[in-house]
């Protein structure tokens, strides 16, 4: 069987500063895949460039076996990619059910986007309870809550989150990670940007380190997290 | 020892709970100065105020008021309900579902600028005061004693900041006066309106009909004003009366009312817009009513692309041109170079389908644009249109359209037999041709409303609302950024293109100068983007009011002249200081501009 997910060989530059230089990984279906890194690294980078936003230079993405090289950031998110983009990215203007709503924009199955709404909300109790609310006056744990929320609802077959720990107080940042564990439980397919290193490589099947724009290493969540250099460059330990 | 117990008080800041009134003079006294003050603001208007009919609106008849006394007659009268509402008179609560005191406050000031500026109007134009009649004088002095006693109502101060003893004189001089603006700014604010009671829905439906009629009222009235003077006191009375009745809560509760029956209000606004002819004894004023439909039209398009879709358009009166040019050619008119007379909705069509043409062909190259560069490039073929236009002419280019003298004697539009350039008389009344016209431009208003509600409230529509609000989000959402702001920009256009059509017919002769980025008529591209932002981006009735209101004063006041441009851009800069959201405001504008006022009232207990 392929994967669900393959990237061969990807570059991306920003005029003549390429910041992926040639990286390539895959995503199995169920699996919980994690990129670290510290800043600059071309973590986020590599997602926009998954979800459309950005046009490689070269190298090959393939989504079910799909090439998503030419395909427009719409029509990748109904193929089933779903990206939750760093800084979160709500529309702080809109209530919160409207910023579901939105998610769910290239669905026309009423009762089923109902339902997910519904499943939303039980997944995070907050946002039934200010349904009605602006969702620019959630803290930003909830905003965070929310752009999960949000990108869960187009159904996707694999769910990118950009960073979501970025600015979180710890308690807050243990919720949003307990959340990730569930919907990994759930059989949900994440492909997961963090530099909380710790936290995503305790959850993350498989882990790949980024460096200036290249994987310098890769293995299973605990191999990483047991593994010296990786400790010492980024789990802060001498 | 008591000296020394005293002594600090004098320094101290004023104590916490201080509700003394602006001036010194006892509460309860300046209430029933401001009350009598109001009532004999009324009757002062029932006085001659001046000896000669040589100013206009002949206000030396005892008896009745004429002219400005009818307005200095409705402010007083609002200033003296709202005083006796004040002393909770049973019967009158109702007026001040917000507190009375604010709303006393500004429609004493309304009563007083109405009243000084006809006396000081009176005294400047015949040459002194001493053309003044004593109605004149009590008019003044009541007003004056019913705004001074209005002052004198208690007012809950807000609490001083501490002084920092280290400041320099100017620091607290500053300091001093942006406290006293506060309390001013205390002075003028109302609290919240008390919750509607629950009306049975025919008591509804009879409160907005009420409300349309007054609309009409003072619509029908400020167009028909015969002079100046009369304008600019509609003005100050319309304005600061409108901001009175805010200040008591009345037009909370009335928004509330009609935001219950939308399809009502609706509905029947179009009504009240459609008696507006029955009203008028000539087609003079008619002629106004349609120019400002189609104003109002074509800026209610606009607002789809600016305040929907949040893509400023420069240029956007290149589409109400390319209608009118595309409906003339097809009109029978001699000089278009198709020798072609289409019916009307033929014409119709063919002008919507150019601007949408035209729209698309424009928009797809620019919108990949963001921000800035969409308002220069669409800034620019707006000129582009203008020159195109001047130069097709025989000469310079092929002759398409006549070049600078435009294609002129446009022939009546004659829909099912009804011919729209000869009178017609319906049940008694005599309508003109701009009658006519009026009520065909009155369809198409009609059209362009039902466009904007249904799209805005679609999944296209929620699609360029996140386009505005975000556009990164929106693409990761599946939205196509590209292709939804295409759609806002022909929908806009082709809207534009319509109420181009019945503009050829209604102006006999479409010229290329008549297209302009900015002049001192409307319509054009900059004051149609200002009847948007002056209204209100992103509602109906914003655009329509702004309209009318940028249409109206510098049709009315002919002595500014010159200055016209100047006091537009003053004001504009007032407002947008003063009212970012525009006069009409749109919840979620509301939001974006007063986020202080919005505050998330709870927090999460976890939240980070």
């Amino acid at each position: 069987m392929t994967a669900l997910l393959e990237v061969e060989d990807l570059r991306v530059a920003y005029g003549k500063i390429e910041a992926v230089k040639g990286i390539s990984f895959t995503v199995d279906a169920g699996e919980v895949v994690t990129l670290i890194g510290t800043n600059g690294a071309g973590k986020t980078t590599t997602l926009r460039t998954l979800s459309g936003l950005l046009k490689p230079v070269g190298g090959q993405i393939r989504f079910r076996g799909k090439s998503l090289k030419k395909t427009p950031a719409h029509q990748i998110v109904s193929l089933g990619l779903a990206h939750s983009p760093e800084g979160r990215h709500i529309f702080p203007r809109m209530t919160i059910e409207d910023n579901l709503r939105l998610g769910a924009f290239l669905r026309s199955d009423r009762p089923g986007i109902e339902k997910d709404i519904q499943r939303a909300y039980d997944l995070f109790p907050i946002l039934g309870e200010r349904r009605k609310q602006a969702a620019g006056t959630l803290s930003g744990g909830e905003q965070q809550m929310l752009a999960m929320g949000r990108a869960l609802m187009s159904q996707p077959k694999l769910l990118m989150l950009d960073e979501p720990s970025m600015g979180l107080s710890p308690i807050m940042m243990q919720k949003i990670m307990a959340t990730i564990a569930e919907l990994k439980s759930q059989g949900t397919t994440i492909l997961l940007v963090e530099q909380n290193a710790q936290a995503a490589l305790s959850l993350a099947d498989q882990g790949h380190v980024m460096e200036t724009g290249n994987i310098v290493l890769s293995g299973s969540g605990q191999t990483l997290l047991h593994d010296e250099s990786v400790r010492k460059a980024y789990l802060g330990e001498d | 020892m008591t000296t020394q117990t005293t002594a600090p008080d004098n320094t101290g800041a004023p104590a916490a709970d201080d509700t003394s009134g602006l001036i010194g003079i006892p509460p309860r006294v300046g209430r029933a100065l401001a009350t009598g003050g109001g009532v004999l603001t009324v009757v002062s208007t029932f006085l001659a105020w001046t000896w000669t009919a040589e100013f206009p609106g002949d206000l030396t008849v005892y008896g009745y008021p004429g002219g400005l006394q009818v307005l200095v007659l409705v402010a007083g009268a609002l200033t003296a309900l709202f005083g006796l509402a004040s002393y909770d008179v049973k019967g009158l609560r109702w007026l001040v579902p917000a507190g009375a005191d604010a709303a006393l406050r500004v429609a004493a000031l309304a009563a007083f600028a109405t009243a000084w500026y006809t006396v000081v109007a009176i005294s400047a134009q015949l040459g002194g005061v001493v053309n003044l009649e004593p109605g004149g004088y009590v008019a003044a002095a009541a007003t004056l004693i019913a705004l001074l006693g209005s002052l004198a109502l208690p007012v809950q101060r807000p609490e001083p900041d501490p002084f920092d003893p280290d400041d320099t004189g100017w620091e607290q001089f500053k300091h001093t006066s942006s406290h006293n603006w506060q309390v001013v700014k205390a002075a003028f604010a109302s609290g919240t309106p008390r919750p509607l009671r629950a009306l049975p829905s025919y008591a509804e439906i009879l409160v907005i009909v009420a409300v349309l009629a007054v609309g009409l009222f003072v619509f029908t009235y400020g167009i028909g004003t015969e002079y100046d003077e009369l304008f600019v006191g509609f003005l100050i009375t319309a304005g600061l009366g409108f901001a009175a009745l805010n200040k008591s809560g009345l037009i909370a509760q009335v928004s509330e009312i009609t935001a219950r029956h939308q399809n009502i209000t609706v509905c029947g606004a179009f009504v009240a817009a459609a008696c507006f002819p029955f009203t008028q004894s000539d087609d003079q004023y008619a002629t106004i009513g349609v120019y400002i439909l189609i104003f109002a039209t074509v800026a209610l398009g606009l607002n789809i692309v600016v305040g929907l879709a949040g893509l400023l358009d420069l240029g956007y009166v290149a589409f109400l041109g390319v209608g009118a040019y595309a409906a003339s050619m097809v009109s029978g008119s001699p000089s278009s170079p198709f020798d072609l007379h289409l019916p009307f909705w033929g014409a119709v069509l063919v002008g919507a389908a150019a601007s949408l043409i035209f729209g698309v062909l424009i928009g797809a190259p620019t919108l990949r644009l963001r921000g800035d560069y969409l308002a220069i490039v669409t800034l620019g073929f707006g000129e582009i249109f203008r020159i195109t236009a001047n130069n097709l002419d025989g000469t310079s280019g092929p002759d398409v359209t006549n070049g600078s003298n435009g294609i002129s004697s446009i022939p009546d539009l004659s829909i099912l037999g009804f011919d729209m350039g000869l009178p017609h008389d319906i049940g008694g009344f005599t309508i003109g041709r701009f009658a006519n016209y009026f009520f065909l431009m009155l369809v198409i208003t009609a059209v362009v409303v039902l466009v904007f509600r249904r799209s805005g409230d679609s999944r296209i529509g929620r699609a360029w609302v996140a386009i505005r609000e975000d556009e990164t989000a929106a693409l990761a959402m599946g939205i196509n950024g590209f292709r939804v702001k295409l759609i806002a920009f022909a929908v806009g256009a082709s809207l534009a293109g319509l109420a181009g059509t019945v503009q050829a017919h209604v102006t006999y002769t479409v010229t290329p100068e008549q297209y302009l980025f900015a002049g001192t008529t409307p319509p054009n591209s900059a004051f149609l983007l200002a009847a948007v932002v002056l209204g209100g981006m992103g509602t109906i009735a914003g655009p329509l009011i702004g309209a009318s209101l940028l249409f109206l004063i510098p049709n009315k006041l002919q002595f500014l002249d010159d200055y016209q441009l100047f006091a537009f851009g003053l004001a504009l800069v007032l407002l947008m200081r003063f009212r970012p959201e525009g006069l009409i405001a749109n919840r979620r504008r509301k939001l974006e501009f007063h986020e202080e006022a919005e505050a998330p009232t709870t927090l999460s207990k976890t939240g980070a």
